[in-house]
């Protein structure tokens, strides 16, 4: 009896790892897909418009005034950051199947914190320029630019959100990976 | 007697450990106080200059990033000591919630230093496309106190990740006390 309650208990663990590595390859696709959108998103955001600055005599000049991404330095950095960390996602998945699953636990457990950084640190300063372009700063004389390009502060939005729902994404396999460490796992030697 | 309580406490526990426990010790001694520190340089940074006879002000309360970056640190240093004063039995389930939720304030952290960082360099440099001009000019002492903030905070992240590196590598003896 024993010897049988002995092997259901090994049984339930390992059910309870094949269910982990699953939800963490959910997670990991779905955080592809989330990084790789804010990335496109984002590289793809610009938007120009038209307007009359003088008129001389009868003649009206026009300017063409034209906002795109790399203009700021924290949207040039959401961008690579998010395109970083879809690459290694995509990369983590493809090379899955070649590596032994506990060889690779740790790992892709210490780069996975190091990506979780670089896209959080990737969205938090996207956001604080985003919230000043919205709002502007009244005491430093800054304007706010998102009514003239309402296009370009939507689009950044849509861009920031998903790029925020990966950064969730990532933190949840981290949290993942950290409840799942066996208190052995460092005596095999890696 | 009372005021004695923790540091008689701490000496308790670091009486008779291994020396991983006590660099897990002093490295998140290190990190709070780091943290700490940030968030009162931040929080003391002020200046008034005068335009055309016009008292301008600079604090750090005009802008949001700033206000969560003295929010964040502080609210890091204060659960930082909150675990270590806490004594937490070797068992792997306070060890493991542990871990998370310093996974978690890492990445607080980071976010903070990241989003002041991104508005310090829009105050120093501007930004020329959308017509915002550099006011480090204007208010030379309070953009050093945010810079020295910001070097602190950076101290801060460092740390923190040197304590999740040393939490992950050497889990079953670096959750301590």
């Amino acid at each position: 009896m024993d010897l049988e309650q002995g092997k259901k208990a090994v049984c339930r663990v390992m059910q309870l790892k094949d269910k982990l590595i699953s939800l963490q390859s959910v997670l990991r696709v779905a955080a592809l897909l989330a990084t790789t959108a804010a990335a496109v998103v984002m590289g793809m955001n610009k938007q120009s418009y038209t307007a009359v600055v003088a008129i001389i005599g009868t003649r009206p000049v026009t300017q063409t005034f034209t906002t795109q991404f790399k203009d700021t330095p924290a949207f040039v950095y959401f961008v690579i950051a998010n395109a970083i960390a879809s690459g290694y996602n995509l990369a983590v998945l493809v090379t899955r199947r070649l590596l032994q699953p506990r060889a690779q636990s740790l790992a892709v457990h210490l780069l996975d914190m190091v990506i979780l950084a670089l896209l959080a640190t990737g969205s938090a300063t996207a956001a604080s320029i985003a919230e000043l372009g919205k709002n502007g700063n009244l005491h430093a004389r800054w304007n706010p630019v998102c009514d003239k390009f309402g296009s370009f502060c939507n689009h950044g939005v849509i861009a920031l959100v998903s790029s925020f729902v990966g950064v969730a994404l990532m933190l949840a396999l981290n949290l993942l990976s950290a409840a799942a460490k066996s208190p052995h796992s460092n005596v095999s030697g890696q | 007697m009372h005021t004695q309580l923790p540091i008689n406490q701490i000496t308790k526990m670091v009486k008779g450990k291994s020396p991983r426990r006590i660099v897990a010790v002093v490295l998140r001694l290190a990190a709070a106080a780091a943290a700490a520190v940030a968030a009162v340089i931040m929080a003391t940074s002020h200046q008034t200059i005068v335009i055309f006879g016009v008292e301008v002000p600079a604090k750090f309360r005009y802008t949001p990033s700033l206000v969560f970056f003295v929010a964040g640190n502080a609210a890091v240093s204060a659960c930082t000591m909150l675990v270590l004063l806490v004594p937490a039995a070797a068992a792997s389930l306070a060890a493991r919630l542990v871990l998370m939720v310093d996974v978690a304030l890492g990445m607080v952290l980071a976010g903070a230093v990241a989003s002041a960082g991104a508005i310090s360099d829009l105050g120093k440099n501007g930004n020329s496309h959308a017509g915002w001009m550099p006011i480090c000019h204007r208010v030379p002492v309070f953009c050093d106190r945010v810079k020295a903030a910001l070097i602190a905070g950076f101290v801060t992240v460092v740390l923190y990740f040197l304590l999740l590196i040393h939490s992950i590598l050497l889990p079953s003896v670096s959750m301590n006390i």
